[in-house]
Formats: structure tokens, sequence, C-alpha cells
């Protein structure tokens, strides 16, 4: 009988998505081999289409498997919830070699910077200034991404609509005052190891900043066509965890680069 | 339909079914570049002509070995099909992104290829270190297109790790955690190791490429940055990356070893999974190791000496508890498995010999880049690593297939390989103590009798390569049905038919607390 099982876990079906998604990703690379020697974008933007296809697919398939056919168990979601604490996890030590690297080249710095942290002829951000609106900024949305869950969780749907839209719009108003920073700022990304650390550690976070309030963006869109129920939402959880993670590497970011390494 | 069961798949089975296929063609391309080099050096003088060619192969054979063979046969093949049967569960946690773990791999070795298909290739080894990665000495794209496939396949890696380790967690059907198979165990340990140290690979690398590329500085001293940062990077990826690639081993070992002992179970069971845990634990704080030569401090030297013999302990009682699991057997299966199995206890054991004089930073820095750490890493890698994938595959062959491999060819086959190995990496040892340097195309008369044989030896290795083609060519050709019954296994892996089902563990095992 189809439809038929009698174990908790959920049985994908076959799907197209990984291997579109490796595909996406070789040219995606390729283009950025493109790009950085052969002078040419095509293959580039191709990747760039590609892996946002894969993703839009992928994870609609997963909506529709989750809220509208009922494969997510409570078995399920347990290995969900593990899952994406897992690969928190392993984004955490991602950002640990940008630190590791930033620490290296701070606490000894070189001849070449003149033996001080900031280098010679560096003026760093001011850290009261812009920074901190960044961080009261997202120390906000963390709070407001938590007013939202609760809300969701006693099924108040206008209040986490409300909730979540704050949330997002912190994050944009993060990323436009970031955008801002870079072009503003006095150093560059070629501006020896202090631009290198800067621009690669904090760009890497901006980009998750951006994924993350993508994210966000994606359950409003749930919550507003009524995806969520008030004890079923593990989309909205993954993405509040991810954003408190992208909180917290901004706090550390503040705290070494922004703070001490000025 | 094929294209929907062999393309989309999202059956574990199939899956590693497909990992096997692409390690053994991977397996064929990183023989064909060991024998290049042992061309090469089997005669004093030139046969390549060109000493970066030398090291572009010497590079990629490294490469593909690592990331295109062992790693996708272990914990791709062998993780895939026997995790979820051992467990009881129907399939991985995450049967969808499984498949896209393995359709990253293809691509990878792609970028891999056409890394040596522009300008000259890759020749810096497959720690590819700056300055002579930069762009300054490795101009055009060879470099990055390196970098990526490294990227591609972290991501394949990491994305498994998640999945087995989530499986492992959540899907056991009334299995405790100390019942838990030793192979399952080394598995969950290997993941672990493949989460937390592959980003870290990854973070370096992309400050590597953009060194290369958008004027960044990290490694580069004239902007205030270092090149030792990016070996401290690499290694703290690189050494949890050899445990990697033993730890599932380990696992195949001890179910080879207690089957063809006749035994219920492994001699101290919590010992066993202790020591995995351990190992990858401490295979953490050990990386500068690798780095004795760079100039660190000798307090930081006496450290790293001192934690990485520890290490020795955990993978003692290892070997310790296989000797007593054979010991006290009525009666030894003398079957090809277990020939595997034997070899590598012996054979590891004197790989991780030659890695405690290697751990002692004063002998390191005498025999840093000589041929006795290629010795030591091929002895615990040609010789354990690969021992264990052929033991694990002649033991597990029936399962996957239904068919059986003729036990006296794969006899002769082991013998083959065993002297093919043996003869070409124990040379390699004087050459080491006599001072010759890895990764040179050519050497001094003085240092060609051990090169000869060592050559010798690879011939025979492949040989045994070839033999082995025949020896799966006749297994599916004559197609002799393997009957369970005769196998009697203590292991659930066993209980659902050769070759199992589709899917299999449907319905869910109960285990009862009686053993």
């Amino acid at each position: 009988m189809a439809g038929y099982q009698v174990h908790p876990w959920h049985l994908v079906e076959p799907s197209p998505w990984p291997l579109v998604g490796g595909s996406a990703a070789f040219t995606l690379t390729v283009g950025l081999v493109m790009w950085f020697h052969y002078n040419s974008t095509v293959l580039l933007v191709l990747g760039l289409m590609l892996v946002v296809v894969t993703m839009v697919q992928w994870w609609r398939d997963v909506i529709r498997e989750a809220t509208f056919q009922g494969c997510h168990t409570s078995y399920v979601l347990a290995g969900l919830r593990r899952g994406m604490v897992l690969f928190i996890i392993s984004e955490v030590f991602f950002f640990l070699a940008f630190f590791w690297a930033f620490f290296h080249s701070s606490l000894a710095p070189t001849v070449e910077l003149g033996v001080t942290w900031p280098p010679v002829g560096i003026h760093p951000l001011n850290a009261f200034a812009v920074p901190l609106l960044n961080t009261a900024v997202l120390l906000s949305s963390g709070v407001t991404v938590t007013w939202a869950h609760h809300a969701l969780m006693e099924g108040k749907r206008m209040e986490a609509i409300q909730a979540l839209m704050f949330t997002v719009m912190l994050g944009l108003y993060f990323t436009a005052l970031q955008a801002w920073e870079y072009y503003e700022a006095p150093f560059t990304i070629a501006d020896g190891v202090y631009g290198s650390t800067f621009f690669v550690a904090t760009g890497f976070h901006g980009l998750h900043v951006i994924i993350g309030s993508t994210f966000l963006i994606v359950c409003l869109g749930r919550q507003v066509v009524y995806h969520y129920t008030s004890s079923h939402h593990f989309g909205f959880e993954a993405a509040a965890w991810y954003w408190h993670f992208v909180d917290v590497v901004w706090l550390f970011l503040y705290v070494c680069i922004y703070w001490w390494g000025s | 339909m094929y294209a929907t069961r062999w393309l989309f798949s999202t059956n574990h089975k199939d899956i590693g079914t497909l990992y096997f296929i692409f390690g053994a063609w991977a397996a064929m391309v990183g023989t064909a570049m060991s024998l290049l080099i042992r061309a090469e050096l089997s005669q004093p003088g030139a046969l390549l002509g060109d000493d970066h060619l030398y090291n572009v192969i010497v590079t990629a054979h490294a490469f593909v070995m690592i990331f295109f063979m062992v790693m996708p046969v272990m914990i791709g093949g062998f993780g895939n099909w026997l995790v979820p049967m051992m467990i009881g569960a129907p399939d991985m946690a995450f049967p969808r992104m499984n498949n896209m773990s393995f359709w990253m791999l293809p691509p990878s070795f792609s970028l891999l290829l056409a890394s040596s298909a522009v300008e000259a290739g890759v020749g810096t080894g497959w720690t590819v270190y700056p300055p002579l990665s930069s762009n300054i000495a490795h101009a055009g794209a060879s470099v990055d297109l390196a970098i990526f496939s490294l990227h591609l396949a972290g991501v394949s890696s990491i994305l498994g790790a998640i999945n087995f380790i989530t499986t492992i967690h959540n899907m056991r059907a009334s299995i405790e955690w100390n019942r838990v198979p030793l192979f399952v165990w080394s598995i969950w340990v290997t993941a672990y190791l493949l989460l937390l140290s592959l980003p870290v690979l990854a973070g370096a690398i992309t400050m590597l490429l953009t060194d290369r590329n958008i004027n960044t500085t990290f490694f580069d001293p004239s902007g205030g940055g270092d090149p030792i940062l990016y070996e401290h990077l690499f290694w703290f990826f690189g050494h949890p990356e050899v445990y990697i690639l033993i730890l599932p081993g380990f696992g195949m070992i001890s179910h080879i070893i207690i089957h063809y002992a006749g035994k219920l179970r492994s001699f101290g069971y919590l010992g066993m999974t202790w020591a995995m845990f351990t190992i990858g634990l401490l295979g953490f704080w050990v990386w500068a190791h690798h780095m004795f030569t760079v100039g660190m401090d000798v307090d930081t030297r006496s450290y790293f000496t001192a934690a990485t013999m520890v290490i020795a302990v955990p993978t003692g009682i290892k070997v310790f508890s296989w000797l007593a699991t054979l010991a006290g057997s009525k009666q030894l299966k003398w079957e090809t498995p277990l020939l595997w199995a034997l070899g590598f206890i012996f054979l590891f054991t004197v790989g991780g010999l030659t890695g405690i004089v290697l751990a002692n930073s004063s002998l390191d820095i005498v025999l840093h880049d000589t041929y006795y750490v290629v010795a030591h890493f091929h002895y615990v890698l040609s010789m354990g690593a690969v021992f264990s994938i052929l033991g694990g595959f002649t033991y597990w062959f029936p399962l996957f297939t239904g068919f059986t491999l003729q036990e006296a060819w794969t006899k002769i086959h082991f013998f083959v390989m065993f002297t093919g190995v043996n003869l070409t990496f124990f040379p390699q040892h004087f050459l080491g103590l006599a001072g010759m340097p890895r990764r040179y195309s050519d050497y001094p008369d003085a240092y060609t009798i051990w090169n000869v044989i060592s050559s010798l030896g690879s011939i025979i290795s492949l040989g045994s390569v070839i033999f082995f083609l025949f020896i799966l060519w006749e297994g599916f050709s004559a197609q002799r049905k393997a009957v369970p019954a005769s196998h009697t296994s203590h292991s659930a892996e066993w209980l659902m038919g050769c070759p199992p089902l589709f899917h299999t563990h449907e319905e869910l095992p109960f285990i009862s607390k009686k053993f």
C-alpha cells in the first residue's frame, strides 16, 4: 500500500537537486577562475544563478514535504535540530580560522607594519561610532527574533509577523550601515594584513548576515501564508538559531577587531 | 528510471555503491601517478625531464588518494552501506543531502584535473604552502582550481559528517550507546573530526585564494603577513585528517577480527571506543609536529612532542585488544579478510612506531622532508588504510553484491600486494635516514640501490592491482550466489540477505536488554 510506513523516519523521494547543486558548485568555481584569470563573468553569473535555483527548489521541496505532506515527525524534527546545530558548529570553526589569522597577525606585528597594531599609517574605524550602532542593531534584532518566537508559540499571529518584520528590518539596517562603512573606510583590503583580516573577517560575517536575513524573510513569508503552527515551526527556529550565531560572531568581531584591534 | 535511480538517488545503499565506483576509478588514477613517480626514481637521471612536472604528479597523487580514494571509499562507501544497517535504520537522516555529498566529488575531481591542464599545474605538494603557491611563484589558474577542488570536497565531507552524526545519534533502533558496533563508533568519531577540521582548511585555502587574487596579504611578509600562519591553519586540519583516513579502517578491522576469530565481540569494547574517542580528541592538539623545522620555540616543540607520543597509548590499547580478540579463538578462519587484518595489525604498528620516532622534535629536525616521513605515512596509509579497505571489501563483497570472490585468487592477491608494498616502502626508511629529501625528481648515485628496489616493489604492487581488477571481473561474471547461512555473523548488517533489499529495516528491529 503506497504512502504507508511503520517507522517515523523520512525516506525522501528521489530528487534532482543534489545533482543540480553539484553542477552549480562546479559552474560557480570555474566561473570564479574565469573571472580571476580570463576576464569573463558569464560562468560566474550562471553559477550563482544555478546555486540560487538549487536552494530555492530544494527548500521548496522540503517545505512541501514537511508542511503539506506531514513527513516531519517528532523524530525527524529531532534529527533536523541536531543537523542544524552541527552545521552552525562547523561555521563557528570556519570563523575560528579567520580569528586565528587576526590574532596571529596582530599579537606580534611585524617590522613591515612598524611593530605596532594597528600598523603605522592605518587609521582604524572608531569602534564607538557606527560599529557600536551595529552592535546595538544586532543585539536588538536578537531580542525581536525571540519576541517573534514567543508570539509564535502563543499563537499570536499578527504579533509574530510584526516582530519578525522588525528583525528583518534591523538585519537590513545592519547590512546598509556596514556597506556604508565599507565605502567610507579610509583603508582597503589591499592595505596589508590589517586590511586583509578586517575585510575578510567582517566580509564573511556580512555574507552570513545576508544569508540569515534571507532565511528570516522566507520565514516571514511563510508565517504570513499560515505555514507555521504554535507548536511546529522548525524552519523559524533554525533561522533564529542561525541569526543568534551571526550575532555572536559579530560580538567577537566587535570586541577583538574593532575595539581591541584599534 | 535509470536516471532516477542513479542520478537522483536518496538510497544509502545505491549512494554507497556510487562512492565505491568513484573511489575505484580514482584508485586507478592515483596508482598510475604513483607508478610515474617510481618510474622517475627507478634510475638516477631524468625520465620526465622536468622537476616541476614531477612535483605536479606527486601533488596530484596525494590529493587523488586522500580525497578521491580513501575518504570516498571508507566513509562514502562503507559508511553509507553499513551504518544504517548496523543501527537498524531504514536510511540516513538526510537521504537527499547524502546524494549531494556524492555529486560534489566528480566536479571536485574535475577541478583537480583541470588544475594540471592549465599553465604548468600545481607543483607545491598536497600542503600547498605559500609562498610557493602564491601568485608570484605559481602564476595562472592552476592553484586556484586546486583550491576550489578542495572547497567542493570539503563541502561534500562536512555535509556527510552532519549526516552521519545525526543518523547515529538519532536513528538507533533500540540500540544503546554501549551496544553500538565498533565500525559505527569509528564513523561517529571520524565525522566529528571532519566537522571541526575541514572548516579551518576552508578558511586557510580561502585566505590563500584571496592572497593570490584580490590583494590580501595574509601570508605575505611584505604586507605584515606570515607563511607560517598558513602552516598552522593547514595542519590544524591536516593532522585530524590523517586520523580521518584511518579511524574507519580501525572500525572495519575490529569487525573482521571479531568474525574470523569466531568471537561474539571484541576484547574490551569500552577500551576500544574510549581509544577511538581519545585518538580523535588528542588529534586536534598535536598539529605542530608537522612544523618542527619552522623555528618554533623549544618549549613549544617539547609540548608537541609529548602530546604526539601520548596518542600512542590509546592506539596501543586498540592493537593489544585486537590481539586479545584473536587469542583464545577455537579455530581462526584463515580467509582473505583475516589475512588483510593481520597484515594491517603488523604493518600499521610498524608505521606507528616510525611515527613515534618522528614525534621527537630533535630527530624530526633531521628527518623532516626526507623519505623517512614518506615511508612512515605510506606504512600507515598504503598498509593501514588500504589493507583495511581491501579487507573490508573482500569481507563485505557478498553482502553488497550477493556474489562471492574466488577465495584462492583473493589470497594470492593479498600476498602479491603485501610483497609489493613492503618492497616499495621499507627501503625508503634507509633513504630517509641517509638523507634523501622528498619531492625531488632525481638523486645522487649513492641512493640508487634502495630506489631501484623501491621501484621494483611498485611494479609488483601494480601487478596486484591489475590482478584485483581481474578478480572483481571474475566475481561479477561467474555470479556465484552468496549463501548467508554459511556466513554466520553476529553483526546486524548480515541479517537482511545478500544482497539486501533496496529498503531495509522498514520495520524497526527491537533488541531486548539481554545480549
